[in-house]
């Protein structure tokens, strides 16, 4: 390990900003890109299932 | 061999080729792009002129990299598309546009981040910047082209194109800091040379670059699978795949 404390490890000499800041920014954008196309799955299985559920015989038809 | 790639043009195949590889690149990228966060942030000693700001070249340059090869892939399915029209090629350069603009943007910003504590500045109207600029409007601009056109094959084919003339934009990002004078620094990562810096601080960079290639190909065939879902409901596999859920 290149520090000698944590504190070290989070000051950075005095460069801690510019790294977390870009660390940060790097795991967020990639979290999302993970997220997205997750979240567009659920709704596409959502929306298909809804789709068969309406097609099956009796669908749509009101009780009397 | 060519068999095997004519399969996977096949929007099924690749469905299914791809559902099953898709847990273990999932686990894999994760692994390599912790371990190689892990060792750049911990383990890579400070650099004798930029002191410990070195670690964002472990994030920005493989950002970097990809953005230019994530556009080189974009035409190439533009090209398959336009010559032999096979829709999977479609769905893959629009699968690709929103990935490669979110990875280009990283590339930007961590280098902007970077340039304050080296260049003084957070950006200057240079070539490399201002090309690498151009190129996340390139893919900005699939996407915009994409979405307001009506029509899917006219607007696939208008974003083909658009895609195809936008390389001319990747040999001046490449070249630029041969071509003109730069602040920016010439390639940290070739594979075919020998490293210029310490194999210390050249491995954990190779890893990052790995893990980044490789979130790259778990996003984009999982964005691809979406697009498949979506265009092929009205097929019976399609449908069972989607009961089954």
């Amino acid at each position: 390990m290149k520090f000698e404390s944590f504190q070290a490890f989070l000051n950075m000499d005095g460069q801690g900003l510019f790294v977390w800041a870009a660390y940060g920014i790097t795991c967020i954008v990639l979290l999302l890109n993970v997220w997205w196309p997750g979240m567009a799955l659920a709704r596409i299985i959502r929306t298909g299932k809804a789709q068969v559920a309406g097609r099956q015989p009796g669908a749509g038809v009101e009780e009397s | 061999m060519l068999e095997w790639f004519h399969r996977l043009g096949s929007p099924r195949t690749f469905f299914e080729m791809t559902s099953r590889w898709h847990p273990w690149l999932l686990a894999l990228t994760g692994l390599v792009l912790m371990g190689g966060m892990i060792w750049a942030l911990l383990f890579v000693p400070p650099d004798y002129q930029q002191g410990n700001s070195v670690r964002i070249m472990y994030i920005h340059v493989p950002a970097a990299m990809l953005a230019q090869s994530g556009y080189l892939m974009m035409a190439g399915a533009a090209v398959v598309f336009l010559v032999w029209r096979i829709k999977l090629a479609d769905m893959a350069l629009l699968a690709v546009a929103p990935l490669g603009a979110s990875i280009t943007f990283l590339a930007l910003v961590t280098g902007a981040i970077w340039g304050k504590p080296t260049w003084g500045t957070w950006w200057v109207w240079d070539a490399r910047l201002t090309s690498t600029l151009i190129l996340f409007f390139l893919y900005v601009g699939v996407m915009a082209l994409r979405s307001a056109m009506e029509g899917r094959e006219r607007a696939g084919r208008a974003c083909a194109i658009l895609a195809i003339v936008g390389l001319v934009n990747l040999p001046i990002i490449r070249y630029s800091v041969d071509w003109w004078y730069t602040l920016h620094q010439p390639a940290s990562f070739k594979l075919m040379e020998k490293p210029a810096m310490p194999l210390e601080m050249w491995l954990p960079l190779l890893v990052m670059v790995i893990g980044y290639y490789l979130f790259f190909f778990t996003i984009w065939f999982m964005r691809i699978r979406n697009e498949i879902l979506i265009r092929e409901q009205s097929t019976e596999w399609v449908r069972g795949r989607v009961a089954e859920r």
